[in-house]
């Protein structure tokens, strides 16, 4: 028999029963939609958080206090006071480091803050200049902090957006004072709207001296970050290990797996943080597989009762000259089209939808959220679909080319 | 030419080991041309013969030739395409695809046969119009009446052009009238030339054919020409 004779065949048959049809390809539907959603929205999150590491620039290096986390579990290993400011000092050392442009202490936390009888509860950044540098925050109005600010401890401080929304609504905020922990702060620049970089909310923060941070908000003689850009893309691998010697000399440390402190460049953090959404992809489309596994089973059972329905055609067929392999190929082909169609219908509601919730997302919580349509996904979605049509109706297709032409007729 | 010989030819089933003998030393020959009625009341075995004759079945015993050459000789894709060029069937119960049009269904054994696909429209159509249904062409094949239908399941069966139509009880569920008419048209295929072994347990249907082969208890009872053939035609005047 011709193969398109045979797809035109299946599809006959398959309209006879339009609304058997219909619901048997439901949980491939449903399967399907659920791996494409996952796939796209994994995409989606995976492209932000690169888009989001590449905005801090290739050549920024991070260094955090204590032992890198080894999983889940070892996050506390993450607030240790270990990085001091003797360590600052050494790294500022051109004989440590030789390719080191800049390093940037940084401490942070949460805290409430006052101007008047509005109150905002706000994410302080203790930083210096290079600050401005590195995220590029140039304040809409006013000026950032400088070196000196940080060198006296003075009692300066640069309001996200919406803080400012907040806290002084249409008013003018510059030369006013703002209170951060029982300490007035002098309001000295407002940066623009920025939105989310970097995993920060720069619209919701404040940026205050390091010095003055440590000392006034936090009474923390330690850092939890340095920042460190390197002069050269080139010499980001030698920036890195010259970090790892001069810390493990400063704390003397001789066993690199006792180090008390991790160093990490954006090519590292965008490898573990793509890989966190890789196996989250993988996991959660590995569940929506298990509904792709159940809408197989479906596919054979009505297979199943689609050949014991039509014991008479296939006799008829074979009496009229259709071998087993006509027959086979005929059912198979039948199942291979409903769940191909179901793989198609449901990589284009998984593709609808995650463009809603992208653009649901991008709307209202993560300005830089876009759809990814997930190109391997899709492809592998309608190879799953048509491998699942041939396993799961090889069985059914067999029954109905095994079946006698005599006794097949014979069927009532 | 001798289309068909069996020598001793015997069919037997078998369920759960026990054996149920159903045909038993048949012995007889066909040859082109000739139009054969085989005879016999329910359950005596005429049906199994022809599905044997028919290649719809395998025999378990003697010898079944066709067209000079022992049967178990074919595969089952040889077998597979004798059902499709060599022999036609019609069924008592016509078999037809459901929602499926006249020329569709006449077009079936085209599908699965090596005959190149731009002849099959003007095979179709030449079948249908030898049955008289070239105004039906189109129509959804579930909505013609018994004898329609019955014409139908001829034209599918003389498509491919086949050297025997075996023809299982045609008339068995059509009115008088539509029986009639559907003997008219195998006693015209027969007068083209066209052989035809017809299955029936009634002698009037029988007596149109030229020669009864009556089978009694698995096994050939007789086997004789009709002296007085009927002709359909005939009985259509009256």
């Amino acid at each position: 028999m011709i193969f398109h004779h045979q797809i035109e065949t299946a599809f006959k048959a398959l309209r006879r029963h339009r609304s058997r049809t219909l619901l048997t390809i439901l949980g491939i539907v449903i399967g399907i939609t659920s791996i494409i959603l996952v796939m796209s929205l994994g995409q989606g999150a995976q492209d932000l958080i690169l888009s989001q590491i590449q905005g801090m620039g290739s050549k920024t290096i991070a260094v955090a206090p204590g032992r890198q986390p080894t999983g889940p579990s070892d996050a506390a290993q993450i607030f240790s006071d270990s990085l001091k400011e003797k360590d600052l000092v050494a790294l500022k050392n051109k004989n440590n480091v030789p390719n080191l442009k800049a390093v940037m202490p940084i401490v942070f936390g949460g805290e409430s803050s006052s101007y008047g009888s509005e109150t905002y509860r706000l994410t302080f950044f203790g930083a210096t200049d290079l600050m401005s540098s590195i995220f590029d925050l140039q304040p809409e109005i006013g000026e950032f902090i400088n070196e000196d600010d940080v060198r006296s401890r003075a009692d300066v401080v640069v309001l996200g957006y919406k803080v400012k929304d907040k806290l002084f609504g249409e008013k003018n905020a510059l030369g006013e004072k703002i209170r951060i922990k029982n300490r007035n702060f002098r309001v000295i620049g407002v940066l623009p709207k920025k939105g989310q970089v970097s995993f920060f909310n720069f619209d919701e923060i404040a940026i205050v001296p390091y010095t003055t941070a440590q000392q006034y908000i936090l009474g923390i003689k330690y850092f939890h970050r340095f920042i460190v850009e390197a002069d050269e893309d080139e010499n980001i691998d030698r920036t890195v290990a010259d970090i790892k010697a001069t810390l493990r000399d400063s704390h003397n440390i001789t066993d690199p797996e006792k180090d008390d402190f991790f160093v990490e460049t954006q090519a590292d953090l965008a490898d573990r943080l793509g890989l966190i959404t890789t196996i989250l992809t993988v996991f959660l489309s590995g569940v929506a597989g298990i509904s792709l596994l159940v809408g197989g089973v479906g596919i054979m059972n009505i297979m199943f009762v689609s050949v014991t329905e039509r014991t008479r055609e296939i006799g008829l067929r074979k009496a009229l000259g259709a071998t087993n392999r006509d027959i086979m190929t005929q059912f198979l082909m039948e199942a291979v089209i409903l769940t191909s169609v179901g793989g198609i219908v449901g990589i284009l509601l998984g593709s609808g939808l995650g463009a809603l919730i992208s653009f649901v997302l991008s709307k209202t919580v993560i300005a830089s959220w876009s759809f990814s349509f997930p190109i391997l996904g899709a492809v592998l979605g309608l190879g799953v679909s048509a491998t699942i049509g041939l396993i799961f109706g090889i069985f059914p297709a067999r029954e109905a080319a095994r079946k006698s032409p005599m006794e097949a007729l014979r069927y009532e | 030419m001798c289309l068909i010989e069996t020598k001793n030819l015997a069919k037997s089933y078998f369920n759960e080991g026990v054996e149920t003998p159903v045909l038993h030393d048949v012995t007889l020959k066909i040859h082109e041309g000739e139009f054969v009625a085989i005879m016999g009341p329910s359950g005596s075995g005429k049906s199994t013969l022809l599905h044997v004759l028919g290649f719809l079945d395998s025999h378990t015993g003697g010898v079944y030739k066709f067209e000079d050459k022992p049967a178990e000789s074919y595969s089952e894709n040889e077998k597979a395409l004798i059902r499709n060029r060599q022999v036609g069937f019609v069924f008592q119960a016509f078999n037809l695809l459901p929602k499926t049009s006249v020329i569709d269904n006449v077009k079936l054994p085209l599908m699965y046969s090596p005959i190149p696909e731009k002849d099959w429209e003007s095979l179709s159509k030449e079948a249908v119009h030898a049955v008289g249904l070239s105004h039906r062409t189109n129509h959804d094949s579930a909505l013609l009446s018994g004898g329609e239908k019955q014409r139908v399941a001829i034209a599918r069966a003389i498509v491919t052009k086949p050297k025997i139509i075996f023809a299982d009880e045609p008339t068995g569920n059509l009115d008088s009238k539509s029986g009639k008419a559907i003997m008219a048209i195998l006693e015209n295929l027969n007068a083209k030339g066209q052989t035809i072994i017809l299955i029936t347990h009634e002698t009037y249907t029988a007596e149109h054919a030229g020669r009864i082969v009556r089978i009694l208890d698995g096994t050939v009872e007789s086997d004789e020409k009709v002296k007085n053939r009927r002709t359909a035609k005939e009985e259509f005047i009256k």
